[in-house]
């Protein structure tokens, strides 16, 4: 049995200057580079692919089949460059892990990138960041920078006949870009709309060439893997969802951050870490990987949060960004807040999603504002049945997710937006962390 | 003519750091508003005649991102968060009060020039909620007063440093770096804090640490088989086309089954 908390990836998080190379290599980094430049791509593929890494972005799709995906053989695809890019544009509301690695280990990241460019026979890579991170960013283009001067990255990498260019790529502030084939028309400077598939990106991606897009965290935790190797790693975690992952706790707990952990881990177990839920709280519901994620409650508090356990409890694992609401919080105004943000991202590309997000937002409105009219529950789950699985893109199955789980465990505070706002029901003040709970307002 | 012929190399060198020019449009943009103070008409001129494309598609791009403004920003851009989380947190009585206090709706620029001030959505802090941002930098665990105040510091001039990172300098300096020119501010502010931190203080009071590479824990489940362990989620590649489907990402559920489904077929995982 391993340790309840297992840091690999924010080890060196709490180092003196860790975003430097400095601290990075003193405290073993670049070293897994070394070992996988004297592999053959093959077989860091193989490596990866056994070692059960699934992808860290919210899909949990195994990160080496991904990349085994790239044709390398003589055909046309196969004789095209190839390219890695790498999703950095964090978005999903609740999800806080990959800008944080990135602000405090950038050369993690470059030095994931550096592996699996090689390992998918990549020459050119990119790491995709949203704009809205200016810290991180600087960190991410002086880690490249001092990569390329230390050797790491550039033509014939440490003599090896290897060559990675890497470059840091700013967004400029849209949610749908975290959307693969989105960030693919964004990176090649078009407006970030979702491509129809087929073709794939691992056949046609960045300029019609093959592409593998991963997550940060995802990348991030192939050097430990070439270190460690597979037997370590599928030490921690659980059959199907193998290795560590970073937990995001957020909302009314007492001790929210991150929390890196073997998958698997529950909910009770991570709050008992950090104190449980604020002085005199209660869990109300929670999300179990960012807002696209049906909402849980507390009955679910001994869930296993890995893949498998979340997908069996009717939600997804998606980002491990667990959101705590309280006994204060009004499900209703969440879920207008929710939708009002999918509404907004949406690219307008696909009716469902376009017009589907408006006229959700409208009918929660009426019912936030203690408005609504009969049927109004009924409209939205028919509005959710015809978006979900109809939309060109994640965005829009993603936008029923909190509107159909909400109904489903808190129907009555929908039912009482036909008479009283939620504010009255939930006054917000009471919610906000400058009120104590039960306190005057 | 406003774009000195500096801009224009400027804007000739970051299209040539990309296999297609093209590529280089979002970073050309975050420059023309360093520049500019927003996306000007010229602005998207210029960038239009060195990609050779037309102004109608660089606007076309200018107008789908949030970060890109078409009237004059202020000196610093103020940011609060009003996503879910960070709104319940305390995010919209942030949000109130300095609309009240600035005396400007959403959107919208101080009389001064001083401060624009915007609602804007998770921008991947809500470990740290209330979260602001000023210039693109975080400002943590705020409230209604700390808030006033910090826009009270901006509008004297005085030097304001964020939570977790730099120097305030001002929103065009800002929009510089995202064009890809480093400011030499990277080494300013922690690697991490507060609640970055949370897990990896925990793990250190107690002693828990992940197993050492080569070390004999055992994995979860109850099935210890070590390497073959591994080798059990491997699945045989299908053909090209079937592949590729099964590496589309676009949709969270299609894809965790067919993720699911090659290691269930397999046989190797049916013992747990």
């Amino acid at each position: 049995m391993t340790d309840v908390l297992t840091p690999v990836l924010s080890k060196n998080w709490g180092d003196d200057r860790a975003w430097t190379l400095q601290a990075y290599e003193d405290q073993g980094g670049y070293q897994a580079l070394t070992k996988a430049l004297s592999m053959a791509p093959d077989d860091l593929v193989t490596l990866v692919k056994d070692s059960g890494l699934r992808g860290r972005g919210g899909a949990g799709f195994p990160t080496g089949m991904k990349w085994s995906f790239i044709p390398q053989d003589d055909s046309a695809a196969g004789n095209k460059p190839k390219y890695l890019v790498v999703n950095a544009d964090e978005s999903e509301p609740g999800t806080c892990k990959d800008i944080p690695l990135m602000m405090a280990s950038p050369h993690t990241l470059v030095e994931g990138v550096i592996i699996a460019a090689h390992a998918i026979r990549a020459k050119r890579a990119f790491i995709y960041v949203r704009g809205e991170v200016l810290h991180v960013v600087r960190r991410l283009q002086a880690a490249v920078r001092e990569a390329y001067a230390a050797g790491h990255l550039g033509s014939n990498i440490h003599g090896t006949g290897v060559d990675v260019d890497l470059m840091v790529h700013a967004g400029a502030g849209a949610y749908i870009c975290g959307e693969e084939t989105a960030l693919l028309d964004s990176l090649e400077g078009r407006r970030g709309q979702p491509r129809l598939r087929p073709p794939f990106p691992a056949v046609e991606g960045l300029y019609a060439c093959p592409t593998v897009i991963n997550n940060v965290e995802s990348i991030a935790s192939v050097p430990s893997i070439v270190t460690g190797g597979i037997d370590w790693f599928g030490s921690m975690g659980t059959e199907k969802s193998k290795g560590y992952t970073l937990y995001s706790l957020s909302g009314h707990v007492k001790r929210p951050g991150q929390y890196e952990a073997p998958l698997g881990i529950t909910l009770r177990e991570l709050l008992e870490l950090g104190g449980g839920m604020r002085e005199g709280a209660e869990l109300k519901f929670w999300t179990p990987g960012g807002s696209s994620t049906p909402i849980l409650t507390a009955e679910h508090l001994d869930v296993p949060l890995d893949y498998e356990g979340v997908g069996a409890a009717g939600s997804m694992l998606g980002t491990k960004a667990l959101q705590c609401f309280d006994q204060t919080t009004s499900v209703v105004r969440c879920v207008l807040r929710w939708t009002e943000f999918y509404k907004h991202e949406s690219c307008g590309k696909c009716t469902p999603c376009r017009e589907g997000t408006y006229w959700l937002v409208q009918v929660l409105q009426r019912l936030d504002q203690g408005q609504g009219q009969p049927g109004d529950i009924e409209l939205l789950l028919d509005l959710c049945d015809n978006i979900l699985g109809r939309a060109f893109c994640a965005l829009g199955d993603g936008a029923t997710s909190p509107i159909t789980s909400a109904i489903q465990y808190f129907r009555d505070e929908f039912e009482a937006g036909m008479h009283t706002p939620s504010s009255e029901l939930f006054p917000p003040v009471a919610s906000t962390l400058f009120t104590p709970v039960g306190g005057a307002a | 003519m406003s774009l000195h012929d500096t801009t224009r190399d400027e804007l000739r060198e970051i299209a040539g750091r990309y296999p297609e020019a093209r590529s280089a449009l979002l970073p050309m943009l975050h420059l023309v508003q360093s520049v500019e103070g927003c996306v000007t008409v010229e602005g998207i001129e210029t960038c239009a005649e060195i990609l050779d494309l037309s102004a109608a598609e660089v606007s076309g791009v200018a107008t789908f991102y949030t970060m890109y403004k078409r009237r004059p920003m202020g000196e610093h851009h103020v940011g609060v968060c009003t996503n879910t989380l960070c709104a319940v947190m305390g995010g919209d009585a942030i949000f109130e009060r300095l609309k009240d206090h600035l005396e400007v709706g959403n959107d919208e620029t101080t009389a001064d020039g001083k401060i624009s001030l915007e609602h804007i959505e998770c921008n991947a802090a809500c470990d740290f909620a209330p979260v602001m941002t000023v210039n693109w930098e975080f400002f943590d665990q705020q409230t209604p007063e700390s808030a006033v105040e910090l826009v009270d510091s901006l509008r004297a001039g005085e030097k304001v440093q964020s939570t977790r990172g730099a120097t305030i300098t001002s929103w065009r300096a800002a929009e510089r770096v995202l064009a890809g020119f480093e400011d030499g501010l990277v080494d300013e502010g922690p690697a991490a804090a507060g609640p970055t931190l949370a897990g990896l203080e925990i793990a250190r009071e107690k002693g828990w640490e992940a197993p050492a590479p080569g070390g004999g824990a055992g994995p979860r489940a109850a099935n210890g088989a070590d390497g073959a362990g591994g080798t059990k989620t491997a699945v045989a590649t299908e053909s090209p086309e079937q592949a590729a489907e099964e590496a589309d990402t676009s949709r969270a559920e299609s894809e965790t089954k067919a993720a699911e489904s090659p290691a269930d077929t397999k046989g190797g995982g049916s013992d747990d």
